[in-house]
């Protein structure tokens, strides 16, 4: 994995809460083997006619969006499946980071497994940035800070070892490897 | 004092969590499917790694396989090629990585789900995880078992471990009794409501009580299926007689002196008296009603007989009801029926099917409507046809199938189409979940199946 240091990036906004996993990669796309190339179907539904062409007005298929890096969204965003197909979509399409008041927990431990920030922060913050779409924002992962145009900047909390890894390029997997001696040992003791 | 979640966390530690790092968490059991495996064994064959532990890792095909039975025992080719190709994947990996495989023909497949259980793999104190979000199904034998992403999957098949933080413990308290025509669905679904979506984040319940200990096993499976849907991580139910009977004698539960021994040990899991949860919430169970959900999340959930609360105004509710055709205001009862479900790993089990045979007797599917009724196994197949239920589905002209996850999430070809309304067993009422602009209303199977017989939303009690 690459390390990811800081996002700096206009935002895109999408402001429904409880937006699930089937929203952002709907299951007839999990038919795929790979991890690539998901980012054309992500928010299919919302994002295409059913006749394939783009609906205008959906946001991602708005000029403004383009390059954008940071979805911003309602509460409690990734509930649901816990398909690592959503952060692979997310990801390819071009998203760095993803902002809420909630995420759920399966759809964050894959998003920091490849990269793709979760970003919690208080209703305030949320509020601000769902009502600036565009806001071009900074998410400092050195300092775990986010700050607004507006100069205005706030923390955010990032469990200590997946920061650690996302700031080094950690691969959790070697990790675990280097745990190899502890699991024999403990298979070891295992009396059942 | 510690609860059921703190005695089968402790069990597993290889390494406990520091302030730095999260623990190095045993698997005992490692379920595996077609849909989110192809990437994780690409990551083996990368980085030339074995399956650590094959012996405590199982296959089976669920999701996109198809469940018409030319098409699984036929000569009639699987119809999506994409799924095709996924099958035949995991038939690959699973011979290259001596996996077991529950494969397209086997008399022991199902829902992943559904399948360990059956064979007495899921035990109680255990560690189970799947890369599958209902995972937590399991938990209604007092294991912690919960579902991961395909990157952990790989860790899983490479050490047999995951890192994890501890999460925090929920107690859901159901006392009294679910009165007659109220399921363990129903019961499910008004915890949900109460606490919402996301009320369970970052913790995993402890159902318990008195109307929790008078489940049978399917019942306890059908909530601790749904944990997930409040967010939890996971669902536990402390083992008891019920756990045991329905485990001994099962294919791989353990035999004679060993059952005796994993028996005793058994009994340990469960939460001392006095033990403390980080939070709770009380349900009475005898106030329960059927239960339907009327919007785009399975929070969105009402009594049968109530009518939608009317939050115009809430953009979220506002958009919820468009989509589903509802205004605020409006009663469920007598609302429309397109295409009736029963199955998944929600209710897909015996006692489901046993459910819907009773309802459907001697009556018919209303015209015009299509009920699918799709087995949660194989077994479960062969059992609700040795019973007699079979034909009664049948005989009430309703389309009875191999086992597999079918409509629950639509990605084998069996889909409701845009608009069409959905009465469905399963556990997710996202948009576009059974298909493409489908429009799903989670129930009971009861409620099910006397919707299917009207044609209209119906409360199952008028038809017990
Ligand atoms: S039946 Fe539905 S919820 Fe259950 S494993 Fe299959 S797709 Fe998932």
């Amino acid at each position: 994995m690459q390390p990811v240091v800081r996002v700096h990036s206009t935002t895109v906004v999408i402001p429904s809460s409880n937006i699930d996993t089937d929203q952002i990669i709907p299951a007839r796309f999990l038919t795929t083997t790979t991890k690539q190339g998901l980012g054309r179907q992500l928010f299919a539904d919302w994002r295409y006619h059913p006749d394939g062409t783009p609906v205008a007005e959906f946001v991602l298929n708005r000029p403004e969006s383009s390059g954008a890096q940071v979805l911003v969204a309602g509460r409690n965003f990734g509930c649901g499946s816990s398909r690592e197909h959503a952060p692979w979509a997310l990801l390819d399409f071009g998203f760095r980071a993803v902002i809420s008041t909630e995420i759920a927990d399966i759809f964050r431990g894959n998003s920091l497994k490849n990269g793709l920030l979760p970003i919690v922060v208080d209703d305030a913050t949320s509020r601000w940035l769902l009502d600036h779409p565009g806001a071009e924002i900074d998410i400092d992962l050195n300092t775990c800070r986010l700050t607004l145009p507006t100069g205005v900047s706030v923390a955010f909390l990032l469990e200590a070892f997946a920061r650690h890894c996302l700031l080094h390029g950690v691969d959790e997997l070697g990790y675990l490897q280097s745990c190899l001696d502890d699991i024999q040992r403990y298979e070891a003791a295992r009396s059942w | 004092m510690r609860t059921l979640f703190d005695k089968v966390w402790a069990a597993h530690e290889v390494v406990a969590e520091t302030a730095d790092t999260p623990a190095v968490l045993y698997v005992d059991l490692h379920l595996i499917h077609e849909v989110t495996s192809p990437q994780a064994f690409s990551t083996l064959k990368r980085l030339g790694l074995p399956v650590r532990r094959p012996d405590r890792t199982l296959a089976t095909m669920d999701h996109s396989i198809p469940t018409s039975s030319e098409q699984v025992f036929g000569n009639v080719p699987i119809k999506v090629d994409a799924a095709a190709l996924q099958v035949r994947q995991l038939e690959e990996n699973a011979a290259q990585f001596g996996v077991e495989l529950f494969g397209m023909r086997d008399a022991r497949r199902g829902i992943v789900h559904v399948i360990s259980p059956e064979l007495g793999t899921t035990q109680p104190g255990m560690t189970i995880v799947c890369g599958d979000s209902h995972t937590s199904t399991h938990g209604a034998f007092g294991a912690l078992a919960f579902g991961i992403g395909t990157t952990e999957v790989g860790h899983v098949f490479a050490t047999q471990t995951l890192l994890q933080r501890k999460p925090k413990t929920f107690a859901v308290n159901v006392e009294g009794r679910l009165r007659p025509g109220v399921t363990a669905k129903d019961l499910i679904l008004a915890v949900i409501g109460k606490i919402g979506v996301s009320g369970g984040t970052g913790h995993v319940f402890e159902y318990r009580g008195a109307a929790i200990r008078a489940l049978s096993m399917d019942e306890r499976m059908t909530v601790c299926n749904m944990s997930i849907e409040a967010g939890a991580r996971a669902g536990m139910i402390a083992p008891d007689d019920t756990t045991f009977a329905y485990l001994k004698d099962k294919p791989r539960a353990p035999k004679g002196k060993d059952w005796d021994t994993a028996l005793a040990r058994w009994r340990t899991f469960v939460t001392d008296p006095g033990a403390t949860f980080d939070a709770s919430v009380d349900i009475d169970a005898s106030s329960l009603e059927p239960m339907i959900t009327y919007g785009t999340n399975p929070g969105m959930v009402l009594p049968i007989g109530a009518a939608i609360p009317d939050n115009a105004g809430d953009e979220v509710f506002d958009k919820a009801l468009r989509y589903m055709g509802f205004h605020g205001g409006d009663a469920m009862l007598g609302k429309r029926v397109d295409v009736v479900f029963i199955g998944s790993c929600t209710n897909g089990r015996l006692d489901d099917l046993k459910a819907a045979a009773h309802i459907l007797k001697g009556r018919k599917v209303a015209p015009g409507v299509r009920l699918l009724i799709v087995p949660g196994s194989q077994d479960i197949k062969r059992q609700a046809e040795a019973a007699g239920y079979a034909d009664i589905f049948k005989a009430a002209g309703a389309d009875w199938r191999e086992s597999g996850c079918s409509m629950c999430l639509g990605m084998n070809g069996d889909t409701v189409d845009a608009g069409q309304y959905s009465i469905s067993t399963s556990n997710r009422n996202f948009e576009g979940r059974q298909g493409v602009g489908a429009r799903t209303l989670l129930v009971s199977p009861f409620t099910a199946a006397a919707s299917a017989v009207r044609g209209r939303i119906t409360d199952p009690r008028e038809m017990l």
